[in-house]
C-alpha cells in the first residue's frame, strides 16, 4: 500500500506551498487592517448592464457582425444605388436589349460585354456606354432594376415585419395581461391560425386582393403576426410569475420603473430576435409569391419579380438570374447570420 | 388516452371545418368569373354553365351543397378541364409530388443527421464550422433560386441530369436534391443544438461516472436523447417540402399537385385552387397529429394529455 | 480502518473561460480513509463540486486543466492512468452521487436499465443476472413494490425516490469511494433526513468511504467522521468533527458555525451571516482569500497566503492568526461575537 503518503496533515513541507519564506514576513504586518468597505465591494462581480452585455456579446461575434456590414452596405446600395447611373428602372431601350454586363477594369470578373457564344454584344451593337449588370429584354438597365428591387424587396419586408410587431405585441400582451377566459379564447384562435399552412393562406389573400405592394405585405401580416403574439405571451407570463417582479412590486417600484427596469429587458430580447427572422422569411414569401406570378406587376421590380424574369431566360442570359439571386441570398444569410448572433447575445439563459 | 385521441381529433376537425368555410367566402370574393373569356359565351350559354356548377343557386346554398359534398369526398368539378372532377386531378397528380417530396425528407434526413452529429461531437471545430455553414446557406437561400441554379449549372452546363422531362427515375433526382436543401439545413440545425443541449444535461454525466465508455455515452444517451424531439420537425418539413413543391415542380416540370396548384392559380381554377388548399391544409393537420403520437410513444415524460410531467 | 484509500495532494484546476483562466481550486489536499466519512463544507462557489469531479475526472476536458498536484487512489495516480483504466474506475471503484435527483437520470431511459447498464459494464453478468442485480439494489435502497418499479422511467418517482436510485445506481458495483455532492440540498428535509440514514446504513454494509460535499454543517454534524472547511478553492480548516465544531481555529469555519442554526443549543442566541459575498475566482491573487470579509483581517493578510498550520490539538489550519508573531489578541470569539 501507499505508506510513502503521509496520512494528516498531508503536507509536512510547508515551506514548498508558497514561493516566499515564511520567516522572513516582518512581524510588523501581524496588526489588524480591515480592507476598507469600499475596497470590499469591489470585490464581488462587477454588474455590467444587460444591454451592454449583450451588446459585448453580439460584437464578438464574427458572423453576426460581418452581415451587418453586408446588410448596411445592401441597403445603403439598395437607396442610392439606382442613382448612381443616368437609367431609370422603368426606362426601356429596346436598341440595347439584352446587353450583358461589362464593367471597365472588372472584365476578368466575367463582366465583360460578351453573351454566352463569346461573342462582345458593346462592339457588334456598337453601343459605347457600359452596363454594369446588363440590360433586360426591353433593355432596362439591370443595376438599377436590381437595387431598386432590393428596396421595394426590403420595404416590403419591414412593413410586413412592424405590422407583425404591433399586432403580436397587442395580442399577446392582451392576452397574457388579462388571463383568464380571454387568454383562453385568445389562445385557441391562435392555435388554429398555426393548424393553417401560412403560404396558402397567403396566396388566397394575395388572390383576393390583386398583387401588389399592399396586398402582398397584408396577406403576409394575416398569419405573421402569430409567431410575435406567442413569443410576448409566453415572455409576460414567464415574468408575472417570477419573484423579482413580485418583489420589485412589494418594495413598491413604481409601474413605469418595473417595466423599464425588469419587463423590457426580459421581452424586448426575444422580439428583436423574432423580428430579426420575420424580415428574411417576408422577403423569401415576397420573391416565392413573384416567381409563381403573383408579385408586382411590370414595371415594378422586387427581387422575386427579377429572380423570376431571369430565371425565363436563364439558359441564355444567366447574369439576369445571378445578380438577383445573390442578392437576396446575402440578404436572407446576413439577417438570418445577425438573428442567430443576436439570440445568442440576448438569451436570458446565459445572464450568470 | 381514447379520450385525449378523441379531443385532438375533435379539433383537428373544427379546424378543418374553419379553413373550408374561410377558403370557400374567400372564393366568393374572388374577381372575374371562373371562366375563361367569358366575353365569347353568350348570356344564355353563361346561364347553362353557371347552372351545371350550380352558381346560380344562392351563396348559402352553395356553401352548404359544397360541404355536403366534401364530406363524401367530392370537391366538384374544374373550372377549367371540362368533366373532371378534383378529386381525380388531386390523386392523379399526388403521385409524383409524394414521391420527390418523401425522397427529399429522406435525402435531407440522413444529411441533415450526420452533419448535425458530427457537428456538436466536434463542437467549435473546423467542421463545426464548415457544417453550420453550410446549415445556414442552405436556410437562407431560397429553394427556387437554388433550384435555378441547380438546373443551370448540372443540368443545361454539364448536362448530368434531365432538366425539365418527367421521364423515369433520374428525372426525380433534381428536383428531389433542390427540395431536400432545406430539410438538410433545417434537420442540421435541429440535431445539432439538440445534441450539444443533451450533451450539457446532468445526466450525461451520471452516465460517464457510471464508467460508460465515451461511445456508448455518445450512442446511448446523447444521440438517442436528441433523436427524439426531431421528430417534432416534421410538422414544419412537411409545410417546407409542400411549399417547395409549387415552385420546384414548376421548374422542373414535375407533373404534381404543386404545379397544379400553380397552374390553376394563374388561369383561375376556383374549385381546384380550393380542393388543393383543403387537401393540403387536412395533409398538414394529419402530418401534426401523426407527429404528437409518436413523440408520446418516444418520450416516456409525455403523456396522452399531451403535456409533460 | 486506518488504511487511505485516496489522497487528493495539492490539487490545483483552472479553467479556460472566455474572459481568461480562472483557477477554482487552488491547492486542495486531504487523505481519505477506508470506511470513513469526510465531509467537505463551504459556501457554493468554492470549488467543492469541481474538487470532486476532478478526482473522477468529469470536467469537460477540452477546457479543463489540473494544473498542479495529484489524485492517488490505491497508491496509483489517477492523473497519470489512461483514459480506459480511468472509465474502468469510474461506477466500480469510485462512484459519485449528484445534487439534483430530477437531472441526474436519463429521463428517457427505465431505472432498471440505467442500473444495469453500469453493472453490464464492469462486471461479466448476463443481461438476467444484471436485472437481479439492480432488483436487489432498488430493494437495498428502500423502493417499495421494487420489482414494478425497475421498468418505470424516472418521471415516474418522487424526488427523493429518485435520489434513492442514483444511490442505487452508484453502489451498484459496490465502490470503495463514494463522492456524494450535496446529495440532499435538493430534497425537503424530511427526506433528506432518510437519505442520510439510508446512505449512513449502506456504509455500514458495504464498508465504502464517503466524501460528503455540503453546506449544510446540521448534515456534517449527523454523518461526518472528519471535516475540511472550503474556501475560494482551499481547504482553509480541516479536521476531526468534533475538533471542527468544538475548536474551530479559523474565522470562517467560525463563521460558519455562528450561521447554523444549532439543535441542541439556546435559541436566543442571534444568528450570524457572514458578510460580504464570495471571492471572484478570477482576479484573487496573492494573500488570504477571506481577508475581505475576515474580523480579524491584519496586514499580512492581504499580501501574503496563510500556510496550513497543525494547531496543538491536531487539526490544519491555514490562517495568519496561527503565527507567533501575531500581536494582539488571538480569539477568535472575543473579537468575533457581537457586543
Ligand atoms: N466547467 C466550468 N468552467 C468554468 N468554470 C467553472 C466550471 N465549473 C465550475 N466553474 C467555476 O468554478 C468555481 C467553483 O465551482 P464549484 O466547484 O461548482 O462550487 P461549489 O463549491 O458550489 O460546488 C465557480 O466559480 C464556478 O463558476
Ligand atoms: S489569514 Fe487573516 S484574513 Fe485570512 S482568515 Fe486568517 S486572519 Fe482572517
Ligand atoms: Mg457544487
Amino acid at each position: 500500500m501507499t505508506k510513502n503518503i503521509p496520512h494528516f496533515p498531508p503536507h509536512q513541507d510547508l515551506q514548498a506551498q508558497n514561493q516566499y519564506a515564511y520567516d522572513e514576513i516582518p512581524s510588523d504586518l501581524f496588526v489588524k487592517a480591515p480592507l476598507d468597505q469600499r475596497k470590499s465591494e469591489e470585490i464581488g462581480t462587477p454588474s455590467v448592464s444587460f444591454w451592454k452585455e449583450a451588446f459585448q456579446r453580439l460584437i464578438k461575434n464574427k458572423g453576426a457582425m460581418i452581415s451587418l456590414v453586408m446588410l448596411v452596405l445592401l441597403i445603403a446600395l439598395a437607396l442610392i444605388g439606382p442613382s448612381l447611373n443616368e437609367f431609370s428602372y422603368r426606362e426601356q431601350n429596346l436598341a440595347h436589349s439584352n446587353m450583358p454586363p461589362k464593367v471597365e477594369g472588372l472584365e476578368w470578373l466575367g463582366f465583360n460585354g460578351q453573351n454566352s457564344a463569346g461573342v462582345d454584344q458593346y462592339a457588334e451593337r456598337d453601343v459605347q456606354i457600359n452596363y454594369w449588370f446588363g440590360t433586360d429584354e426591353f433593355g432596362r438597365d439591370l443595376w438599377t432594376r436590381v437595387w431598386k428591387g432590393t428596396q421595394i424587396s426590403l420595404f416590403i419586408a419591414l412593413v410586413a415585419a412592424f405590422l407583425d410587431l404591433v399586432i403580436g405585441v397587442i395580442y399577446g400582451g392582451i392576452s397574457s395581461f388579462y388571463g383568464g377566459r380571454i387568454d383562453n379564447v385568445m389562445q385557441r384562435i391562435i392555435e388554429i391560425l398555426m393548424g393553417i399552412p401560412n403560404l396558402i393562406v397567403i396566396i388566397l389573400f394575395i388572390l383576393v386582393l390583386e398583387p401588389g405592394i399592399t396586398s402582398i405585405i397584408l396577406a403576409m401580416v394575416i398569419t405573421g403576426w402569430v409567431g410575435m403574439a406567442r413569443v410576448v405571451r409566453g415572455q409576460v407570463l414567464q415574468l408575472k410569475g417570477q419573484e423579482f417582479v413580485l418583489a420589485s412590486r412589494t418594495l413598491g417600484a413604481s409601474n413605469p420603473r418595473l417595466i423599464s427596469k425588469h419587463l423590457l429587458p426580459n421581452v424586448m430580447g426575444p422580439i428583436i430576435v423574432t423580428v430579426m427572422f420575420t424580415i428574411p422569411t417576408a422577403i423569401f414569401f415576397e420573391a416565392f409569391l413573384s416567381f409563381i406570378g403573383l408579385g408586382l406587376q411590370a414595371p415594378l421590380a422586387s427581387l422575386g419579380v427579377l429572380i423570376e424574369d431571369g430565371y425565363k431566360s436563364m439558359r441564355y442570359f444567366p447574369y439576369k438570374l445571378i445578380f438577383p439571386a445573390l442578392v437576396i441570398s446575402i440578404i436572407m444569410i446576413s439577417f438570418n447570420l445577425l438573428g442567430d448572433g443576436l439570440r445568442d447575445a440576448l438569451d436570458p439563459k446565459m445572464r450568470k | 388516452m381514447k379520450r385525449y385521441l378523441l379531443q385532438r381529433i375533435g379539433f383537428m376537425l373544427i379546424t378543418l371545418f374553419i379553413i373550408v368555410t374561410a377558403t370557400f367566402f374567400l372564393m366568393q370574393l374572388l374577381p372575374g368569373t371562373p371562366f375563361t373569356n367569358p366575353e365569347k359565351l353568350t348570356d344564355s350559354q353563361l346561364a347553362i354553365l353557371n347552372a351545371k356548377y350550380g352558381l346560380d343557386q344562392p351563396v348559402a346554398i352553395q356553401y352548404i351543397q359544397y360541404i355536403g359534398n366534401l364530406v363524401q369526398g367530392d370537391l366538384g368539378y374544374s373550372f377549367q378541364h371540362e368533366g373532371r372532377t378534383v378529386t381525380s386531378m388531386i390523386s392523379d397528380r399526388i403521385g409524383p409530388s409524394a414521391f420527390i417530396g418523401l425522397q427529399a425528407l429522406v435525402i435531407g434526413a440522413i444529411i441533415g443527421l450526420v452533419l448535425g452529429i458530427v457537428s456538436a461531437l466536434k463542437h467549435n471545430s473546423l467542421l463545426d464550422y464548415g457544417s453550420v455553414t453550410l446549415a445556414v446557406l442552405g436556410m437562407s437561400i431560397p429553394s427556387f433560386v437554388f433550384a435555378a441554379l441547380l438546373q443551370y449549372y448540372v443540368g443545361v452546363k454539364l448536362e448530368w441530369l434531365p432538366v425539365a422531362l418527367w421521364e423515369g427515375y433520374s428525372s426525380t433526382l433534381l428536383p428531389s436534391i433542390a427540395l431536400s436543401v432545406t430539410v438538410t439545413a433545417t434537420v442540421a440545425r435541429f440535431i445539432r443544438s439538440e445534441m450539444l443541449e443533451v450533451i450539457g444535461q446532468d445526466y450525461i454525466i451520471t452516465a460517464r461516472a457510471k464508467g460508460l465508455k465515451e461511445n456508448q455515452v455518445i450512442v446511448k444517451h446523447v444521440i438517442r436523447n436528441a433523436l427524439i424531439p426531431v421528430v417534432t420537425m416534421l410538422g414544419p418539413l412537411a409545410v417546407s417540402i409542400m411549399t417547395g413543391t409549387l415552385v420546384i415542380e414548376k421548374i422542373f416540370a414535375v407533373p404534381g399537385l404543386g404545379e397544379q396548384f400553380t397552374l390553376s392559380i394563374l388561369v383561375l381554377d376556383y374549385s381546384v385552387i380550393m380542393g388543393i388548399t383543403i387537401f393540403y391544409s387536412a395533409l398538414f393537420i394529419f402530418v401534426v397529429f401523426v407527429v404528437d403520437i409518436i413523440y408520446s410513444f418516444l418520450d416516456p415524460r409525455i403523456n396522452y394529455k399531451g403535456e409533460s410531467a | 480502518m486506518s488504511e487511505t484509500i485516496l489522497t487528493v495532494d495539492n490539487l490545483h484546476v483552472a479553467f479556460k473561460t472566455q474572459t481568461g483562466k480562472l483557477t477554482a481550486v487552488r491547492g486542495v489536499s486531504f487523505d481519505l480513509k477506508k470506511g470513513e466519512t469526510l465531509a467537505i463544507v463551504g459556501e457554493s462557489g468554492s470549488g467543492k463540486s469541481v474538487t470532486a469531479k476532478s478526482i473522477m475526472q468529469l470536467l469537460p476536458a477540452a477546457t479543463t486543466e489540473v494544473t498542479k498536484g495529484d489524485i492517488v487512489y490505491n497508491g496509483k495516480s489517477l492523473l497519470k492512468m489512461s483514459k480506459r483504466q480511468v472509465t474502468d474506475l469510474r461506477g466500480s471503484e469510485i462512484s459519485m452521487v449528484f445534487q439534483d435527483p430530477m437531472t441526474s437520470l436519463n429521463p428517457t431511459m427505465k431505472v432498471g436499465k440505467q442500473i444495469m447498464e453500469g453493472v453490464q459494464r464492469h462486471e461479466q453478468l448476463t443481461k438476467a443476472q444484471a436485472r437481479n442485480r439492480a432488483l436487489e439494489m432498488l430493494k437495498l435502497v428502500g423502493i417499495p413494490q421494487a420489482e414494478n418499479r425497475l421498468d418505470n422511467y424516472p418521471h415516474q418517482f418522487s424526488g427523493g425516490m429518485r435520489q434513492r436510485v442514483v444511490i442505487a445506481l452508484a453502489l451498484a458495483c459496490n465502490p470503495k469511494v463514494l463522492i456524494a455532492d450535496e446529495p440532499t440540498t435538493a430534497l425537503d428535509v424530511t427526506i433528506q433526513a432518510q437519505i442520510l440514514d439510508l446512505m449512513k446504513d449502506l456504509q455500514k454494509k458495504t464498508e465504502t468511504a464517503i466524501i460528503l460535499i455540503t453546506h449544510d454543517l446540521g448534515v456534517v454534524a449527523n454523518m461526518a467522521d472528519r471535516v475540511a472547511v472550503m474556501y475560494g478553492g482551499k481547504i482553509v480548516e480541516q479536521g476531526t468533527l468534533d475538533e471542527i465544531f468544538y475548536n474551530p481555529q479559523h474565522p470562517y469555519t467560525l463563521g460558519l458555525l455562528q450561521s447554523m442554526p444549532k439543535l441542541n443549543e439556546d435559541r436566543s442566541q442571534p444568528l450570524l451571516p457572514i458578510a460580504g459575498s464570495p471571492p471572484n475566482l478570477a482576479t484573487l491573487g496573492e494573500g488570504c482569500a477571506f481577508a475581505a470579509r475576515c474580523p480579524h483581517t491584519m496586514a499580512v493578510c492581504h499580501t501574503y497566503t496563510p500556510r496550513d498550520t497543525v494547531t496543538e490539538t491536531g487539526h490544519s489550519v491555514a490562517c495568519w492568526l496561527q503565527d507567533d508573531r501575531v500581536a494582539g489578541s488571538r480569539d477568535l470569539v472575543e473579537t468575533g461575537s457581537p457586543s
